[in-house]
């Protein structure tokens, strides 16, 4: 229990996935202009991220390891998740519409968000199982909505402060995110 | 310069459609792993690789991928070439495969190399997809090797390594007392925005003598965007 509440402090907070480690910043800085579309783009992350770094250890432990395939482990997670995210957006397009109505938009971005193969390589290289790896995958979610859903509120006040013309749109956003890694330092002491 | 000639390709992808400061594709890397103008060669220098290797296949494969399926195909292509790449990396150059880190096999979700795939080598001749690559892959090495060396300088006072500026002593006195943030996360955004600024005011200046800027979007992310946007049409194209 006490490993579990470590792997997700310090995936989530931490190393933040955003602010410590940089995957997932084209999703981080595309999506992050309104708080209700970052809500949507973290849920649709934190669902897609969680089953995916389940199937991914799965298949690395009942398949890869025992066949000693463990090199093909970047085609294969690749492909996992881009036919997973396929999958997932089936399944709920079919079964919970109103759930699709909600992330339908943000599902076909992620296949290309590198925070979910970053994942999976993640806990492979440190030799998370099962359960370890999906909550893991999970916990490392939560970190990217915590950051994306906080980005997009700071956004949303910036749009109505005056900024040096040229350090409107892209740069301003990049600021915003080395203060706010920063600030994220301060949990470093937390572990 | 003739169109789809090789110099007109390597000039294209190194200034005037250089990914990192024009297209602002393939962040992920450009921040996380410039912590030294080395990595930034190392990096810059592997992605070329796989870049030129990935659009000359695919470029040799377009009359061959049905375009229902392309976009599987495609990362196939540039996982394969990232696996080969990765265990060439580990066995030759074990310093720069252990700095690099996961960072090596995050090289197949780089939005350049599918961007291109996407963009050019499914469309064009083998020879011009493979200096289209070299061009791009270059223009990504010279931008992160940039970056990399500001946040060198100020952050450790060194170039490539070598220390150019004499560090302060225990007692913090005569010489460079290191801004060490740069090396840390947040150098990075604090170099890549106050350069894209440069970049804007430029932008801004070109417009005001009347010259059209050539990619006045400097949209956040929308590179990014429109990367995604592909593999949205790529789906629905495999779904309908």
């Amino acid at each position: 229990m006490k490993e579990m509440l470590l792997i997700i402090v310090s995936a989530a907070l931490v190393n933040n996935v955003v602010l410590s480690q940089f995957l997932g910043l084209c999703a981080f800085l595309g999506v992050s202009k309104t708080t209700n579309t970052a809500a949507g783009m973290g849920g649709a992350v934190i669902f897609v991220i969680t089953l995916s770094s389940f199937v991914t250890s799965l298949i690395y432990k009942f398949i890869l390891v025992p066949l000693d395939l463990t090199y093909l482990q970047t085609i294969v997670f690749i492909l996992i998740i881009a036919a997973l995210v396929q999958f997932v957006e089936m399944f709920l397009k079919k079964n919970m519409t109103a759930l699709y109505k909600a992330l339908g938009v943000y599902l076909p971005l992620i296949t290309t968000n590198c925070a979910v193969l970053g994942v999976a390589l993640i806990n492979v290289q440190k030799d998370y199982g099962i359960l370890q790896g999906t909550v893991n995958g999970f916990a490392t979610a939560v970190g990217f909505t915590i950051s994306i859903v906080l980005m997009a509120g700071i956004r949303e006040k910036i749009a109505y402060n005056n900024i040096p013309k040229s350090f409107q749109g892209f740069p301003i956003v990049l600021i915003t995110a080395g203060l706010m890694a920063i600030a994220f330092f301060g949990f470093s002491g937390l572990i | 310069m003739k169109q789809n000639s090789p110099s007109e390709r390597l000039y294209n992808g190194i200034i005037k459609e250089n990914p990192t400061f024009v297209l602002l594709l393939g962040m992920c890397p450009t921040l996380a792993i410039t912590t030294s103008a080395v990595n930034g060669i190392g990096m810059g220098l592997t992605t070329t690789v796989i870049l030129a290797a990935s659009n000359l296949m695919i470029s040799l494969l377009r009359n061959f991928i049905p375009d229902r399926v392309r976009m599987p195909a495609y990362i196939v292509v540039v996982a394969s070439f990232v696996t080969i790449v990765q265990m060439l990396l580990q066995g030759f150059i074990p310093t720069l495969y252990s700095s690099l880190g996961i960072y090596i096999p995050l090289i197949v979700v780089n939005c350049i190399i599918l961007g291109r795939a996407e963009a050019y080598a499914s469309k064009n001749p083998p020879v011009a997809s493979l200096f289209d690559g070299i061009g791009m892959g270059l223009g990504f090495t010279v931008s992160i090797t940039c970056i990399g060396a500001v946040r060198e300088l100020i952050g450790a006072g060194a170039l490539f390594g070598h220390q150019i500026i004499p560090l302060a002593d225990a007692a913090g006195k005569g010489g460079y007392q290191p801004v060490t943030i740069f090396v840390l996360a947040p150098g990075a955004f604090f170099v890549l925005a106050a350069l894209s600024a440069i970049q804007n005011k430029f932008k801004i200046g070109a417009a005001k003598r009347g010259i059209d800027p050539s990619n006045s979007g400097s949209g956040c992310g929308g590179g990014c965007a429109a990367c995604g946007n592909t593999m949205c049409s790529g789906k629905g194209g495999k779904e309908s």
